[in-house]
């Protein structure tokens, strides 16, 4: 069956346009984030300078890919507290390796093993016995913090020399701007996660089960292995970004990252995933990291706002957020 | 699928002495069903009689205790709903299970995504939904979001994904509860065209008339035992109804003389309403109307789906805010109730129509659910003592037949038409004087549907005032004293009801003879 679609001019279609309802939270953080910027650029000598756009991702690589993991985790309705402190356990396994002089290719694997296992652990916990995620990632939590002190209670500093590689190494742009190796492997996993949720089965499962889990199961798919997928996921991305983390800070710490997985569920919020599961996108998630980024890079620009300017506004926009998305979505 | 002139002799599945218990309760004892290919074989029974028991042991939802299912001559125990439909048992269940979040297209193909390289070929999944709509006559967009779409549209839309596995076992488990005339007549083709084409069809529904229809050979099913397996041209409706409910019909007609006895001594009296609304009335919901309710008296309100029943209850028992009008609970004036608590305190209930959504607590016990409207009436800090609970909760028991009769049982394990009970049960507690019960007999089986209705007749005679609100025009009539009749939001009659038969009716909503359009009244 073929479908002709008339001629028509490409400005009558233009103005005809009106994107499907699931894609307005996504551009209202998009339209907030340009915004920001605009008034930024406006307020602030330099703000508009695309290197300020560079930077804040190279700043926010590490909760860009936390901020991927939690996506998946959210979309089926579920959430991972235990992100933050994954991060810091992974600082610390590769702190601690390098220190003992194992190679970095068997770091990263070791790592990322890690990170892997405990969030899979969750998802067991979450899928066969049936612990609400909220208490399962928080037992996670607590746990990966403890192990941390196991390793080490003072920071351990990174001297290893391909990190440090890494960690200043950046690509040049045309007109001589630069772009971090990490902040590109954050917006490669990004690429990575949009597709996985938009054009495979396992992604539309994520969705499926969000939308409705007993459906999903009297449907025959894997919601098992996806409920189980995600938190694994999860903590793949939590490893992946306690090693943007450590090449960030070039050290392994047992209090890095404390809070960062309220960060990380603030950001998908702002992004416009909805709490409660089965609407969403990553690139949302991605807009809701740069949000939070901006808001950070206004008040170092001003100078004149105190810190805690930050965490006043990431509260008014999660409320905001969450307030719109009900309005939105009740019909 | 196998070709119509040679068909396979045996049964594609078997179902032999077949037993799940859970808990205390024995929900199949001992259950056989044989499904033959190119049949529609309907499963009979009342609600709790143990069809969706049945349906969820073959297709490894549950897991059966004893006995054997046979698949093709090949004795199987799938594991879970997967593993049934994998081997070409599909199901469409009651209640729509698909995902509103996702499209038509995905909600027809998950799990079976047409991929090309791994990657889900969207354009090619589009192109498929919309074949198999389009054979099924199903005019939908693909591409658009289930959950915009109407129940009834995403009913079919659940067949569409049933039928689109080349299932050789469809069961469609009440499949005709949500949609009109027209559309079960369109899908009665498709089951007919599978039917030629060899596939067994299990077709579970409570109508009658659509059963003898379209089936060829029934099971008929009594708590948890078959009762008869018959050929549908063998059997009359009668017979059916009595294998089903396991006693005749005569109830029914004892109450058809006790309505129309009440409406001959009400209306020789004068007396002060208990409720009554001037001018009551909500922007998009209902235009201004006006209504008395006396003690004693059952109001009938008639109407096709969407003339505004539902919202005058709503507004009456205050769940929703009226813009116009007045509300006057037994002469004591107020332009509205504020809230259904406040029309508790009033001793005003209501039964909601959609008993899942606003009545049921599905985890807390039988007696909970029951004692609810009550402790809400008396408020938190006074409780009830325990010997008056436990008094209550077996007189009602007793005297509504909930089955089981074991009030500690989680209200979610009763059957559709046991919750219907229990609700009810929770509002007469309350000692109400005037009860509002919307659409209470929907989806429930002819033997509870009976007793609920006498039960409404026997509350008036008492005093209470009833308001019964209901699709079907029959009902209405044999129970109510007066009838109300609302099309498009708005009153349109009310009159005493003496010799008023289901075309007169059709009549005062059409202003045609209502012969003509008896079919679409169905549809409501």
């Amino acid at each position: 069956m073929s479908i002709t679609v008339p001629e028509e001019g490409l400005l009558a279609r233009a103005a005809r346009f009106s994107p499907p309802r699931r894609y307005l939270p996504v551009l209202g953080t998009f339209a907030l984030f340009i915004g920001m910027f605009g008034v930024g650029g406006i307020r602030y000598e330099g703000f508009a300078d695309p290197q300020v756009f560079l930077t804040l991702l190279l700043d926010n690589a590490f909760l860009i890919v936390l901020a991927v993991g939690m996506t998946f985790v959210i979309l089926t309705g579920g959430i991972d507290l235990s992100v933050g402190s994954n991060v810091a356990l992974s600082t610390l396994i590769a702190a601690r390796t390098l220190e003992l002089g194992w190679p970095v290719v068997a770091v990263i694997g070791v790592v990322l093993l890690a990170g892997t296992l405990l969030g899979t652990a969750m998802g067991l916990l979450i899928h066969y016995f049936d612990i609400q995620p909220f208490i399962a990632t928080l037992a996670g939590m607590f746990l990966a913090r403890g192990l941390c002190y196991l390793i080490s209670v003072d920071s351990i500093p990174i001297k290893d020399e391909t990190f440090s590689a890494i960690a200043f190494g950046s690509i040049t742009l045309p007109g001589g701007y630069y772009l971090g190796w990490t902040a590109v492997f954050a917006l490669v996993i990004v690429a990575v996660a949009a597709y996985v949720l938009s054009s495979t089965r396992f992604g539309r499962t994520v969705y499926a089960l969000g939308g409705s889990e007993p459906s999903a199961l009297l449907m025959g798919l894997p919601v098992a292995a996806t409920k189980v997928g995600v938190y694994a996921i999860s903590g793949l991305c939590a490893a992946l970004g306690g090693l943007l983390f450590a090449l960030y800070t070039l050290s392994g710490y047992s209090l890095h990252a404390v809070g960062m997985e309220l960060d990380a569920i603030a950001a998908v919020v702002i992004g416009g995933t909805l709490l409660t599961g089965g609407r969403g996108f990553v690139i949302g998630s991605l807009l809701g990291v740069l949000v939070l980024g901006t808001i950070q890079t206004f008040i170092s620009f001003d100078g004149t706002l105190s810190s805690w300017w930050t965490r006043i506004t990431i509260g008014v926009l999660v409320l905001v957020f969450v307030v719109a998305q009900r309005v939105l979505t009740r019909r | 699928m196998s070709q119509a002139e040679v068909k396979p002799p045996g049964p594609v599945v078997e179902m032999l002495d077949v037993s799940i218990t859970f808990g205390a309760v024995r929900a199949l004892d001992e259950v056989s069903l044989r499904l033959l290919p190119g049949e529609v074989h309907a499963l009979m029974g009342e609600n709790g009689a143990g069809k969706s028991t049945l349906i969820k042991a073959l297709t490894g939802v549950y897991t059966i205790d004893s006995g054997r299912v046979v698949i093709d001559g090949v004795e199987t125990q799938f594991a879970t709903p997967a593993a049934a439909q994998h081997a070409g048992i599909s199901t469409v269940y009651q209640e729509v299970n698909l995902v509103p979040n996702l499209t038509v297209a995905e909600n027809m193909l998950l799990g079976r995504e047409p991929r090309r390289l791994g990657r889900i070929d969207r354009r090619e999944m589009n192109r498929r939904a919309a074949a198999s709509l389009q054979a099924l006559g199903i005019d939908v967009d693909p591409a658009s979001e289930l959950g915009s779409h109407p129940i009834a549209v995403q009913q079919l839309v659940a067949i569409a994904r049933a039928v689109d596995t080349d299932a050789r076992v469809l069961i469609l488990d009440e499949p005709t509860s949500s949609l009109d005339a027209d559309e079960v007549a369109r899908l009665f083709e498709v089951m007919r065209r599978l039917r030629d084409h060899g596939t067994a069809i299990v077709f579970v529904s409570h109508f009658l008339d659509q059963v003898f229809e379209i089936s060829d050979r029934m099971t008929i099913l009594r708590n948890g035992r078959v009762v008869g397996e018959r050929l549908v041209e063998e059997t009359t409706q009668l017979e059916l109804v009595q294998l089903m409910i396991g006693r005749d019909l005569q109830v029914l007609e004892r109450l058809d003389h006790a309505a129309h006895e009440a409406t001959e001594e009400t209306s020789a009296e004068q007396r002060l309403p208990v409720l009554s609304a001037v001018g009551l009335g909500r922007k998009g919901s209902l235009e201004a109307t006006d209504l008395n309710l006396y003690a004693g008296e059952v109001v009938g309100i008639a109407g096709l789906l969407g003339s505004g029943r539902t919202e005058l209850a709503r507004l009456l028992f205050g769940a929703d805010a009226p813009d116009t009008g007045d509300l006057t609970v037994k002469g004591s004036s107020r332009r509205r109730l504020r809230s259904p608590r406040h029309a508790i305190d009033r001793k005003l209930a209501f039964c909601s129509e959609d008993r899942k959504a606003e009545g049921v607590f599905g985890e807390l016990s039988v007696a909970d659910n029951m004692l609810l409207g009550l402790q809400a009436s008396r408020g938190w800090l006074r409780p009830i003592p325990a010997i008056t609970r436990s008094t209550l909760v077996s007189e009602f028991m007793t005297a509504l037949d909930i089955r089981p009769a074991d009030p500690s049982l989680p209200m979610r394990s009763l059957s559709g038409g046991n919750q219907q009970k229990v609700l009810l049960a929770r509002w007469l507690i309350t000692e109400p004087d005037v009860l509002l019960l919307d659409e209470p007999t929907r989806g429930i089986d002819i033997g509870a549907k009976t007793q609920i209705q006498q039960l409404v007749a026997d509350l008036a005679e008492k005093g209470m005032s009833v308001v019964f609100i209901s699709a079907e025009l029959e009902e209405v009539l044999r129970l109510s004293h007066r009838l109300v009749v609302l099309k498009d939001r708005r009153k349109i009659a009310e009159r005493p009801n003496r010799g008023i038969d289901v075309n007169d009716v059709l009549e005062i909503i059409t202003g045609e003879p209502g012969g003509l359009v008896e079919k679409e009244w169905a549809d409501a």
